[in-house]
C-alpha cells in the first residue's frame, strides 16, 4: 500500500498537464451529455468503460441517433485506429507489465501514450509501477471531471474558454523536447508533413486514417535510411 | 434521450468494446513470450516521434486558414510554448505559460 501511494506521488508531478485538460474536458463532456437528458451516472460509466476523450464526444452524438450499435462499432474503430499505433510503440514498454499490462493497454489514451513515451520514472522508482500510477491517475481526472460536470452542469461559469489548448500544448512541449532529445529528426519530421498533407486533402473528419497509412508507409520505404541515420 | 436505456447501453458497451479492441489488437498480435517481428520493433521506435507530430496536427485540425481569426491565435500560444520551453525547459512552465496566452487571445482581442 505504501509502495502504491509512494508510486502515485512520484508520477503526479508528471501528469498535472494531463489533469488540468482531462478535469476541463471531462466536465465538458458531462454537461454535454447531461444536456441530451443522459444523468451523471451515464457519464461516469462511459468515462470509466469507454475511457477515450474525443471518442465519447462522438459518442453523445450517437446516443442522439437513431439505434444502430454496428454502425457504432465501426465509427469507433474508425476514431480510435490512430491506438493500434500507439499499440505498437508500447510492445517494448510494456512487456514485462505482468499484472499490470491488461489496465496499461486499457487505459493507452492520446495524452496517456505521450507521457509514457516521454517521461523517464525517477532513478528510485519501479519503471511498471511508474506506468500503472500515470495511467490511473489519468482516468482518475478523466471519470472525476465529467462527473463534476454532468452533476453541475450550468452552474459552473468561470470562463474556461481556450482551456483545450492545454493539450495541443503538451503534445508541442513533448514534440519539441523529442527533437531535441534524438539526432535522428526523420521520424518526427515525416508525422507532420505526412498529416499536414492528409489533412489538405481530406479534411478534419477523414484525414486520420490515411495519416496513420501513409506515416507508417513513409516510415517503411525509408526504413535503411532512417536506420543508418541513426547509427553515425 | 431518443434512445431507451437499454439501447443507450448497449451503444456505450459497444463503443467501449471496440476502443479495448483498437488499443489491445497489438499486444495479442505480437505478445510478449514470442520474438517481435524486426520490421514491428522498427516501427515501435520510429513511431513515437511520427506520432508526437501527428497528435500536434490532430489538435490543430479545426484551425481555418481562410477565416478569421486564421489560425493566429493558436500559432501565438505554440510560440510561447516553444520559447518558454527553450528558454528555462520547465515542461509545466511552458504549458501553462502558453495556455494562458492562448485562453486570454481567444477570450479578449479574439473572442
Amino acid at each position: 500500500m505504501q509502495q502504491k501511494t509512494k508510486g502515485l506521488k512520484a508520477a503526479f508531478p508528471y501528469t498535472i498537464p494531463i489533469m488540468t485538460g482531462y478535469l476541463f474536458l471531462g466536465m465538458a463532456f458531462g454537461i454535454l451529455l447531461n444536456s441530451k437528458g443522459y444523468h451523471f451516472g451515464w457519464a461516469v460509466l462511459m468515462s470509466i468503460f469507454i475511457y477515450a476523450g474525443s471518442m465519447q464526444f462522438v459518442a453523445v452524438n450517437l446516443l442522439t441517433l437513431a439505434f444502430n450499435p454496428l454502425n457504432a462499432f465501426l465509427i469507433t474503430l474508425m476514431v480510435n485506429a490512430r491506438h493500434l499505433f500507439y499499440g505498437l510503440s508500447m510492445l517494448g514498454k510494456f512487456k514485462g507489465t505482468g499484472n499490470k499490462k491488461p489496465y496499461l493497454i486499457f487505459g493507452l489514451t492520446d495524452e496517456t501514450y505521450s507521457i509514457l513515451c516521454s517521461a523517464e520514472p525517477p532513478e528510485s522508482m519501479d519503471k511498471n509501477g511508474f506506468m500503472f500510477s500515470v495511467t490511473i491517475l489519468n482516468q482518475f481526472y478523466w471519470v472525476a471531471g465529467s462527473a463534476a460536470g454532468a452533476l453541475l452542469g450550468a452552474v459552473f461559469t468561470f470562463n474556461a474558454k481556450g482551456i483545450d489548448f492545454v493539450m495541443t500544448a503538451l503534445f508541442v512541449v513533448i514534440f519539441v523536447s523529442q527533437w531535441q532529445s534524438q539526432k535522428k529528426h526523420a521520424p518526427a519530421a515525416i508525422g507532420i508533413a505526412v498529416s499536414v498533407t492528409c489533412l489538405l486533402i481530406f479534411g478534419p473528419d477523414h484525414f486520420i486514417i490515411p495519416a496513420m497509412g501513409l506515416i507508417t508507409l513513409v516510415l517503411t520505404v525509408f526504413k535503411k535510411h532512417i536506420e543508418t541515420e541513426a547509427q553515425t | 434521450m431518443t434512445l431507451t436505456s437499454h439501447q443507450s447501453l448497449i451503444t456505450v458497451l459497444v463503443i467501449a468494446a471496440a476502443t479495448i479492441l483498437t488499443r489491445a489488437l497489438p499486444f495479442a498480435l505480437f505478445p510478449d513470450n514470442r520474438e517481435t517481428p524486426k520490421y514491428i520493433v522498427y516501427l515501435g521506435q520510429v513511431l513515437p516521434y511520427a506520432l508526437m507530430g501527428f497528435l500536434v496536427v490532430y489538435c490543430l485540425k479545426g484551425i481555418s486558414l481562410i477565416s478569421s481569426p486564421f489560425g493566429i491565435p493558436e500559432a501565438i500560444g505554440i510560440i510561447c510554448v516553444v520559447f518558454l520551453y527553450l528558454w528555462r525547459k520547465n515542461i509545466l512552465l511552458s504549458i501553462a505559460g502558453g495556455t494562458m496566452a492562448y485562453m486570454v487571445l481567444v477570450q479578449t482581442v479574439f473572442s
